[in-house]
């Protein structure tokens, strides 16, 4: 073999040890096997051979060549090899246990509690209604059998205002509203009123942890021909194991107030104990929910519907006693506080 | 209210039952106990009575006398005794050694260098009165060693029943009404009361009374001599003791005692003070000294009872000091009437002084109850007092009368109303015990309201339903659901547009949903520099910090803005809220549901959180209505708004709201580092708005051409402005505008905008669209805009 070849390969082979990476193996390449390379530059020198040696030559340049690029390759392989595995190598450790930074929004817990038990009622057919917070004196008191100098004006501390209207003192101050806005469905078509009205309610009342003149309630109703009381019990505990998110027991006792008759104290079995009796239920086992009742006569007639042929039951629930259980809120006055200290952690509970 | 079990059993018998259970029972079905029951005198034990057989004074003590004490057994038991009234002779209660009292047991003890074996007992240590001068005094008559639980009702079960729960029941503020409810969750019968048959005063002279105002429906009262008891009966004392009331003496114990069993107020009169009574109003205020001695200021509404013209008692509140039983009383004019439930209520709000009698008028209480009273205040007068006597016929005037109520209904009605099955005798059975007159024919039931029911609680069938079900027990009902039909529900726009707009904001912008209250905050917003808007107030407010109404949410949520600077360097807020905008032309609240935003950075500057709060009010209009908003510069019209930058926020050509910084006075007042920016908008206009809803364009399948115009904007003119320059050129092939870049210097407003035309059929030539973009550049160039060449 020609001296030239065999230098060229001595050569090659030592380059070829000495290429650490891709770039210079490229390089490499082009300067032994490229068009202008030492390779093929090898041919030109070709001329002075005779015909035999050129083709000895020509067939010697064309392996070292093959030689040459099968190395390369192989060399490409082990480098490309070896650069994954630096790559990998050099890829940090992300501590993936630190505290995640993304700023999550959150909604007021009353929206969470109101969402949770309006999903529940819409699921078993009721429509959910708003109101207005300023209220006439009819809608808040005479609509609903309490007609003036009525004693249980006296037992709601009211807010007036100075044009005679009212904060209302109670989601029951949409009852004629409601009444009148479905009766016709009700007694045309028979379509049922079933209905559920959250809103913010008011009480001319000193604050502390436990007392807020501010706080929201839900009312529901649902008229149709015969409703009756046992109607009411399977709602009320229904609705209540479903925001609780198990069985809860309920219980009535006789209640007074205006605008239902007969008139409820609707008690649950303590959430705490289950009814064995705990400080929190002051060890009786249950707990004062929500006052409730059938429809009183006079409210149905003043909601244009006649009580001779339908009845209904009506509830009050206290969201903001709700969402201060669910959650275990000490202070009712945080709810209004507007501290995002208190109200950020309420991301979402659908 | 306090109630002694032995009492409710004077009328009903109990015998056998679980008192507890019967309570419990009461609790369900009648009116809320409270938890706490006291079992009264259980834990006492081994006192007798015992008689003082001879008083030494202690050598060394002032105090102490040396006693020695018989308690029958014929030895004489050596005690040491404190108490200043003991005095040879005297029957006293005595605790054993052994015995228990108030939680401890006697043993000998040694007291200042003598030993006792065992104690006098004054009334306050056997739990049964306050009164701790002494020890107790036992007639003559009680044999030594009785055990004195053996001869007084010392033991008793006492339970409260919460005055609220009885606001509605007049026929409950008495044992007797009480002994009712018992006797018809037992079962058993109610004995009637023991009165005196007061006809055989009849031929009597009457008291000189008159009613001269119909805020007194009845009057009744009798006249009666030569009383000498001054002391009540122990059991009287202990009765009204345990149910919270203090003796005083005989007589007014009495008028307490009947109140208590009854409910029926009463007043005792010393009739040397009060000869001709007369009920009525005066035409002037005047003072009037109450007999616990308070100078009180009586207005011309307030019903007086008068002797004369000399006012001697508040109509159901309080008797007068003048009038008033003293201890040489031997006379009374017994008052026994019944006033104007709201009468007595609005006086005793202006007086301020509730009574226990006032407390009971409140409830209107049955005018029928006045006579039936006196006959068994006499039986009782008469009874521990044997000598006193009527001097009087019974004098009643019966002014107004309730009129009397009979119902009718049929089983279905309670079927339909209960959703389970009461059978028939069940109802009558029920009604019965609890007074009513029940005739039942067939499925028809005709009941006759007892007259103590009608004054306020029973006068419709509905009524008659809470009697029935209440006794029957709600425990027991069988729990159904409706079988009413099924229709869809459909959510109303407006919540619908309510719950979107949380979540748009929770999820999408990561901001915090806040509450406040509706009026404004004047202590907090004044500090932040920001004066109260004048608008409606509250008529009754009773915190000078909370009087009037919020026209915007802005200053309240600027406050919370203010209380959480310290929370987060970068935060926003919102709420769904009301605002009262003034009144209308009826003269009502001008309410509106509005949102409010208000974001807040120390981090980013005001230009980067004024267009954060421009792109979420865009996506609230885009997600809920699918459409967009447009704003117009405005000028600032409250404290809070900075003069720059103010716009309203417009929807569908109608103002929605608006958007803004806050003015750097508060701004600076809230966090001097900070850029604060707000908006505010009408829930209910955008949920009352058209839903433009998805327009969907098939993408096209031919290639389409950007082409970017890079232009330099003169102050003053605003996109929307230049806008205008290519709405009415792109034909039907200029399919999009946006902005790709903005440059801004003190000099220069730069953005480049691209456009790109295309079309659902064709390949564009860039002559077609050449031919367009030299249009819009002509108009730009009409704009005074600079196109700066690419």
């Amino acid at each position: 073999m020609d001296e030239r070849i065999l230098k060229l390969k001595t050569d090659f082979e030592q380059k070829l040890a000495e290429a650490a990476d891709l770039n210079g193996l490229d390089s490499l390449r082009v300067s032994y096997l490229g068009k202008k390379g030492s390779i093929t530059a090898l041919l030109k020198g070709m001329k002075e051979l005779s015909v035999e040696a050129k083709r000895a030559f020509g067939a010697d340049v064309n392996k070292l060549k093959e030689y040459a690029a099968e190395l390369i390759e192989k060399k490409q392989e082990e480098l490309k090899k070896k650069q994954i595995e630096r790559e990998i190598r050099s890829m940090p450790v992300f501590d993936i246990t630190a505290p995640s930074a993304c700023e999550c929004g959150s909604y007021h817990p009353i929206t969470l509690v109101q969402r949770q038990c309006e999903k529940i009622f819409k699921s078993m057919g009721f429509t959910v209604e708003d109101y207005s917070e300023v209220v006439t004196d009819y809608e808040c008191f005479e609509s609903l059998n309490i007609p003036k100098h009525h004693p249980a004006r006296d037992m709601q501390d009211t807010y007036y205002l100075e044009n005679g209207q009212l904060l209302k003192s109670q989601t029951s101050a949409a009852q004629n509203a409601i009444l009148r806005k479905y009766g016709p469905g009700l007694i045309n078509n028979g379509t049922p009123i079933r209905a559920i009205f959250p809103g913010r309610c008011f009480r001319n009342e000193a604050t502390d942890a436990c007392h807020e003149n501010t706080f929201f309630q839900m009312e529901g109703v649902m008229v149709d021909k015969d409703i009756s009381i046992s109607n009411l019990i399977y709602f009320m505990k229904t609705m209540l194991s479903e925001v609780f998110r198990k069985d809860i027991k309920v219980r009535l006792r006789p209640g007074f107030f205006p605008f239902v008759e007969p008139g409820f104290e609707l008690d649950i079995s303590c959430l705490i104990c289950g009814g064995t009796g705990c400080p929190s239920c002051k060890h009786s086992g249950w707990l004062e929910l929500c006052p409730c009742g059938m429809i009183h006569p006079n409210v149905l007639r003043e909601g244009g519907i006649d009580p001779e042929k339908y009845t209904g039951f009506a509830f009050g629930l206290g969201l903001t006693r709700l969402a201060m259980m669910k959650y275990g809120v000490k202070d009712i006055r945080d709810l209004n506080s507007g501290s995002l200290k208190v109200l950020s952690q309420f991301t979402d509970d659908e | 209210m306090f109630l002694s079990m032995n009492w409710i059993e004077d009328f009903v018998d109990l015998s056998g039952l679980d008192k507890l259970d019967l309570i419990h029972r009461f609790s369900l079905s009648t009116a809320e106990v409270e938890n706490e029951i006291f079992f009264k005198g259980k834990e006492l034990s081994g006192v007798v009575v015992a008689q003082i057989m001879s008083v030494e004074n202690h050598p060394s003590s002032k105090k102490l006398h040396l006693l020695k004490v018989d308690t029958g057994s014929g030895e004489l038991t050596d005690v040491v005794c404190g108490a200043p009234n003991v005095r040879v002779g005297m029957k006293t209660a005595f605790a054993k050694l052994g015995a228990t009292i108030g939680g401890i047991t006697i043993a000998p003890r040694e007291l200042a260098g003598y030993t006792s074996y065992g104690m006098c007992c004054g009334e306050s240590e056997l739990g049964i009165s306050d009164d701790g001068s002494g020890i107790m005094e036992i007639t003559d008559d009680v044999p030594l060693g009785t055990d004195i639980k053996s001869i007084y009702d010392i033991e008793d079960i006492i339970f409260e029943v919460d005055n609220k729960s009885l606001t509605n029941r007049p026929d409950l503020w008495g044992h007797y009404g009480i002994a009712r409810e018992f006797a018809a969750l037992a079962g058993r019968p109610l004995k009637a009361l023991d009165t005196e048959e007061l006809s055989v005063y009849d031929g009597l002279p009457g008291v000189d009374m008159k009613i001269e105002d119909d805020l007194c429906k009845r009057y009744s009262t009798i006249k009666v001599e030569n009383i000498s008891r001054t002391v009540s009966p122990v059991n009287i004392r202990i009765r009204l003791y345990y149910c919270g009331m203090r003796a005083i003496n005989f007589l007014a114990d009495l008028t307490n005692y009947i109140m208590l069993e009854m409910g029926q107020p009463m007043h005792a009169f010393d009739s040397r003070r009060v000869e001709s009574i007369r009920i009525k109003r005066f035409d002037a205020p005047f003072t009037f000294k109450t007999l616990d001695g308070v100078e009180r200021n009586i207005d011309e509404n307030t019903l007086m009872i008068c002797n004369g013209n000399t006012p001697v008692a508040i109509a159901g509140i309080m008797g007068g000091l003048y009038s008033e039983i003293v201890d040489d009383t031997t006379t009374l004019t017994l008052e026994s009437a019944n006033f104007d439930a709201a009468s007595v209520r609005k006086s005793t709000v202006r007086l301020s002084h509730r009574t226990d009698a006032s407390m009971r008028y409140e409830k209107s209480l049955d005018p029928e109850m006045t006579v039936p009273a006196i006959g068994r205040f006499l039986y009782l007068l008469k009874k521990y007092d044997s000598g006193a006597k009527a001097v009087s016929r019974l004098t009643d005037e019966y002014a107004v009368k309730f009129p009397p109520v009979t119902l009718t209904f049929d089983q279905s009605f309670v079927d339909r109303y209960t959703g389970i099955s009461i059978d028939g005798d069940t109802i009558v059975r029920t009604l019965r015990s609890l007074g009513f007159d029940v005739e039942h024919n067939g499925t028809e039931f005709t009941v006759d309201v007892p007259s103590w029911r009608t004054t306020k609680d029973v006068t419709m069938k509905a009524d008659i339903i809470e009697e029935i079900t209440r006794i029957y027990g709600y425990d027991n009902f069988e729990v159904n659901t409706t079988r009413s039909p099924l229709y869809p529900v459909r959510m109303t726009e407006e919540k619908t547009a309510e719950e979107k707009i949380k979540d748009i904001l929770v999820k999408r912008f990561s901001l915090h949903e806040v509450h406040s209250y509706v009026w404004a905050y004047n202590d907090e917003q004044k500090a932040l520099g920001m004066k109260i808007e004048e608008n409606i107030r509250l008529a009754n407010a009773t915190n000078p910090n909370i009087e009037t109404l919020r026209r915007s949410m802005i200053p309240t949520q600027l406050c919370q803005v203010k209380s959480n600077v310290s929370y987060s360097p970068d935060f926003g807020i919102f709420e769904i809220g009301r605002t009262v905008d003034g009144l209308d032309e009826k003269g009502l609240c001008r309410e509106h549901k509005m949102l409010a935003v208000t974001l807040y950075s120390r981090i980013k500057n005001v230009r980067e959180i004024y267009f954060d709060l421009r792109d979420i009010l865009t996506a609230i209009a885009s997600d809920i209505k699918h459409t967009r908003l447009t704003f117009v510069p405005r000028e600032a019209s409250h404290d809070y708004e900075h003069p720059v930058n103010l716009n309203t926020v417009m929807l569908d050509g109608a103002e929605l709201g608006v958007i803004g910084i806050v003015h750097p006075t508060i701004s600076g007042n809230i966090d001097k580092k900070g850029s604060i920016v707000f908006a505010e908008i009408d829930v209910q206009r955008l949920a009352d708005s058209d839903d433009k809803g998805i327009v969907y364009s098939e993408p096209s399948k031919y290639p389409s051409i950007e082409y970017d115009l890079s232009m330099d904007i003169p102050e003053k003119i605003y996109y929307s402005d230049i806008e205008r320059c290519w709405e009415n050129e792109g034909g039907d092939i200029l399919r999009a505008v946006s902005i790709v870049d903005t440059y801004d210097t003190d000099t220069v407003h730069r953005i480049t905008v691209r456009f790109t035309f295309s079309s659902p059929e064709r390949t564009l030539s860039s002559a077609e669209v050449q031919e367009i973009i030299d249009r819009i550049t002509d108009n730009l160039l009409k704009k005074n805009v600079t196109i700066k060449q690419q």
